[in-house]
């Protein structure tokens, strides 16, 4: 390590070419997805892993957790947590699912996203301006938007006969590609750029990594973590959103139990579960690497309890392995 | 009077100390780091019911003497004493059970938990395998009455003032029978009449036969509470001396060493110069009050004061940090509003704070990210950071600050303290700021470094920006000062006349607001 601090000052004039190289702990998420995919398509060949459907089925059921996953790299490299999304996903697809079938398509959409904008600026203002943990915040959030979605549609489905809904949020496809990989790719694209290369996104690291310094370098910490909770809650009501498009209904459950997939996923990827390091491109990655493990196990013919376990170990041995010294 | 001494738990009969032997005596105390001797043959001993002052400047030896004696570290030659018996210890927990006790700069308490709780820690008196609360209760109780200080032991910690918490402390200490207790700057965090009440604790400590070392840069203190003092410089034993014959002077010149001439020629106290900052009546929450300020464009004030005088929460009120509760602020002449940081900031006003690795960097990041985090709006191409400008920007910087690194994504902390330091200062600059305030900035660095530093301050303040400079170290608040004010008990008292203030002794002398 020593050789990185020379005695010359001048050797700082050339700006620092990223090297291509691989950083073993940093880089887990990727050399492990790779090792899974090769075991699987040695494993699983006479069961057909490796082919286009695979591929599909393996992306589309992964693209609603990454959806919510992007929004949750953003709380997490800021050092906080949100544990609401999986019911704030339910709460946008009832409430989607209701606006549509009484006010059309557009208010629908626009109601489902003002969820999450809600949601998302009470839990970011007891956060930031509060000063509540945002443990404890979204712990009780995830509860009152459950019960809200469940209590307001008597734990009813609700339908949605709009086709143009469930085609856009969904059902449909553009080509061959569906549009849920579609929506997702947008997420991971958009959640990446915004982190990696706008100056939110190294103030969201800033803040994560220590507040304190964040806060005497003239960042508005407050409004930066306000803000992550806003932009983690919208992308989770997206997620309910394709939940009702796909599903063609709004319920409250859907998305429930998504928070834990969302953070697992997010700190496979790399992200420092204490804030100020983080990855959109890792958590899409983290989300991949857990649903190909989930079809390669269906495949297998392991059931759900058994994956489960398999992927509990999987997670432990990956977080352990990225772990620093 | 009873013993305070034996308040606590069962332990050793009080065995009366006997003013002839020494409470601890150190004997040819030698300490090498590395290759750097830190101390050399140094004689030090207290009597039971004396009060010690140790004084030195920073480096002088005072910590690792102490450290030595509490069994943190190992003395490489020389012997200890404890009790009129040689004892040999390798451990704080072998430190403790010869009956030294410390009462930490930095609190060792756990504020979560009550008072008995803590003075109890690790200790709790057991009635079979539990904790029997009732008695650690009474136990904790009969210490406070003992040392006739009124505190709650069932009262939680984080409820309460510096005072209570040095009062666990010490009643922590007489719990586990110190005969002789350590004390490191115990008023820095006290408010006046906390501090006498600690001076009266202190004397009936003594009456009692305990042994008090006092570690203190308050001159007024140490001639009120101690009888003997022991200065150290640069690791060696100068002189010990009972206070009644030596004179605040003579300390100061023990400490300090030979008169250093500053030369004030370059002083630029040009009253004319235009009025940069002014702030009147300024107090805030963190208790600043009645304070008036008045920097102007091209010069450095200094701010000479103890620790404790409120120098760095002026620094953070004018910062936007903490809030400012009363009188005004004016920035070029119009009133400003300093709500926060990114208000301050947006006035021109920076502030380089002290504590470098909390407040000042981002240690996990790389030096450019945190070179160029306030800037980040400024390096924009579109809605993005445009990398082109950033690292240009980075090479600028570090060119102009000589930062020593290779490779700006290097991460902060693998640099050495003064390069860390020039980050932080770096990092302003590129923002011509209206305003500078900086908190010890030379805290941890080394002496080339330290120069380095002085000499942009002043290049920079010359070409027009008001400067205001907080530190400790005498040599450098003259080093660089154009002004200096006074600060004392969170208000500045007076301005000190620079151009009679020549030499680091004559400083010292003023801020102790004793006469030579």
């Amino acid at each position: 390590m020593t050789n990185l601090i020379s005695t010359e000052p001048k050797a700082a004039a050339p700006p620092a070419r990223r090297r291509l190289t691989l950083d073993w702990r940093r880089d887990i998420i990727y050399v492990g997805f790779v090792a899974v995919v090769i075991v699987f398509a040695f494993l699983l060949r006479d069961q057909g892993f490796v082919s286009t459907t695979s591929v599909m089925n393996i992306l589309r059921q992964t693209a609603i957790v990454t959806v919510v996953a992007v929004g949750m790299t953003y709380v997490i490299a800021a050092a906080e947590i949100d544990l609401s999304v999986g019911s704030v996903a339910g709460l946008a697809s009832v409430v989607t699912a209701m606006t549509v079938s009484h006010f059309g398509l557009i208010p629908g959409i626009i109601a489902g996203l003002a969820v999450g904008a809600a949601i998302g600026a009470v839990n970011g203002a007891l956060v930031a301006f509060v000063k509540i943990p945002s443990f404890l915040v979204t712990l009780a959030m995830m509860g009152i938007a459950f019960g809200i979605a469940q209590w307001s549609t008597a734990s009813a489905p609700q339908p949605i006969l709009d086709m143009t809904y469930n085609n856009m949020f969904g059902g449909g496809s553009i080509g061959p590609i569906p549009v849920l990989i579609i929506w997702m790719l947008l997420a991971v694209v958009l959640g990446a750029v915004v982190l990696k290369k706008m100056p939110f996104g190294r103030q969201v690291l800033a803040t994560g990594a220590n507040k304190v310094a964040a806060e005497y370098s003239g960042i508005a910490t407050r409004w930066i973590r306000f803000r992550v909770m806003v932009i983690c809650s919208i992308g989770a009501a997206l997620a309910g959103m394709l939940y009702a498009g796909r599903l063609q209904s709004g319920r409250f459950q859907w998305g429930q139990g998504d928070e834990m997939n969302a953070i697992a996923a997010v700190i496979l990827g790399g992200t420092a579960l204490s804030g100020g390091r983080g990855s959109v491109v890792g958590t899409f990655f983290g989300a991949l690497l857990m649903a190909t493990i989930n079809y390669g196990l269906i495949l297998g013919g392991l059931d759900t309890s058994q994956q489960q376990i398999i992927r509990g170990i999987i997670i432990v041995l990956a977080v352990a392995l990225a772990r620093q010294k | 009077m009873t013993s305070i001494h034996n308040g606590g738990a069962e332990g050793r009969p009080p065995s009366a100390p006997s003013p002839s032997i020494p409470a601890v005596r150190m004997v040819g105390i030698s300490k090498s780091f590395n290759t750097v001797t830190v101390l050399e043959n140094v004689d030090f001993d207290v009597l039971p019911g004396e009060v010690h002052a140790l004084a030195g400047g920073n480096g002088a030896g005072k910590s690792t003497l102490m450290k030595i004696l509490q069994g943190v570290y190992s003395k490489d030659a020389g012997s200890i004493e404890v009790g009129g018996e040689p004892t040999s210890y390798n451990s704080i927990h072998e430190a403790k059970a010869a009956g030294i006790g410390m009462v930490f700069q930095e609190f060792s308490l756990i504020s979560t938990l009550t008072v008995a709780q803590n003075v109890f820690l690790n200790a709790e008196p057991l009635k079979g395998t539990l904790i029997d609360d009732k008695v650690m209760v009474e136990k904790a109780q009969a210490i406070f009455e003992r040392m006739q200080t009124p505190v709650d032991p069932e009262g939680h910690l984080d409820t309460m003032s510096t005072a209570y918490w040095q009062l666990t402390e010490i009643a922590k200490a007489l719990s586990e029978n110190a005969r002789v207790l350590i004390m490191d700057e115990p008023t820095a965090s006290l408010a006046r009449h906390e501090a006498k009440a600690l001076f009266e604790l202190i004397g009936r400590l003594k009456a009692d036969g305990i042994a008090i070392i006092y570690i203190s840069h308050r001159m007024e203190e140490v001639f009120e509470i101690a009888d003997r003092i022991t200065i150290l410089r640069n690791g060696v034993r100068l002189l010990t001396k009972p206070l009644n014959e030596i004179t605040p002077a003579q300390i100061v010149e023990g400490i300090v060493g030979k008169a250093v001439e500053v030369s004030a020629a370059s002083v630029n106290a040009d009253e004319n110069a235009p009025i940069v900052l002014q702030a009147s009546g300024l107090a805030s929450s963190n208790g600043v009050h009645d304070l008036d300020l008045t920097l102007r464009a091209g010069q450095v004030v200094g701010l000479a004061g103890l620790m404790g005088s409120g120098r760095s929460e002026l620094a953070r009120a004018l910062y936007g940090i903490d809030k400012i509760t009363g009188g005004s602020v004016s920035v070029d002449g119009s009133v400003v509003a300093i709500g926060s940081p990114q208000e301050a900031l947006a006035h021109g006003i920076c502030l380089i704070p002290e504590d470098r690795r909390l407040q000042g960097l981002i240690l996990d990041h790389s030096v450019a990210n945190n070179l160029v985090l306030p800037h980040l709006d400024a390096v924009t191409k579109g809605p993005f950071v445009d990398e082109r400008a950033v690292s240009s920007l980075v090479s600028r910087l570090i060119d102009a600050f000589a930062i020593k690194v290779a490779d700006p994504s290097a991460p902060a902390k693998l640099l050495s303290g003064g390069n860390q330091q020039k980050i932080v200062i770096g990092k302003w600059m590129s923002r011509d700021p209206r305003v500078l305030i900086m908190d010890e900035p030379t805290a941890g660095v080394d002496i080339g470094t330290k120069a380095e530093i002085i000499a942009t301050v002043r290049a920079h303040a010359e070409s027009g920006m008001a400067v205001l400079v907080i530190s400790s170290e005498y040599s450098e608040l003259l080093a660089m000062s154009d002004r200096l004010l006074l600060m004392r008990d969170f208000t500045i008292v007076r301005e000190i006349d620079r151009l009679s203030v020549t030499d680091e002794q004559s400083l010292e002398l003023e801020v102790q607001g004793v006469a030579a």
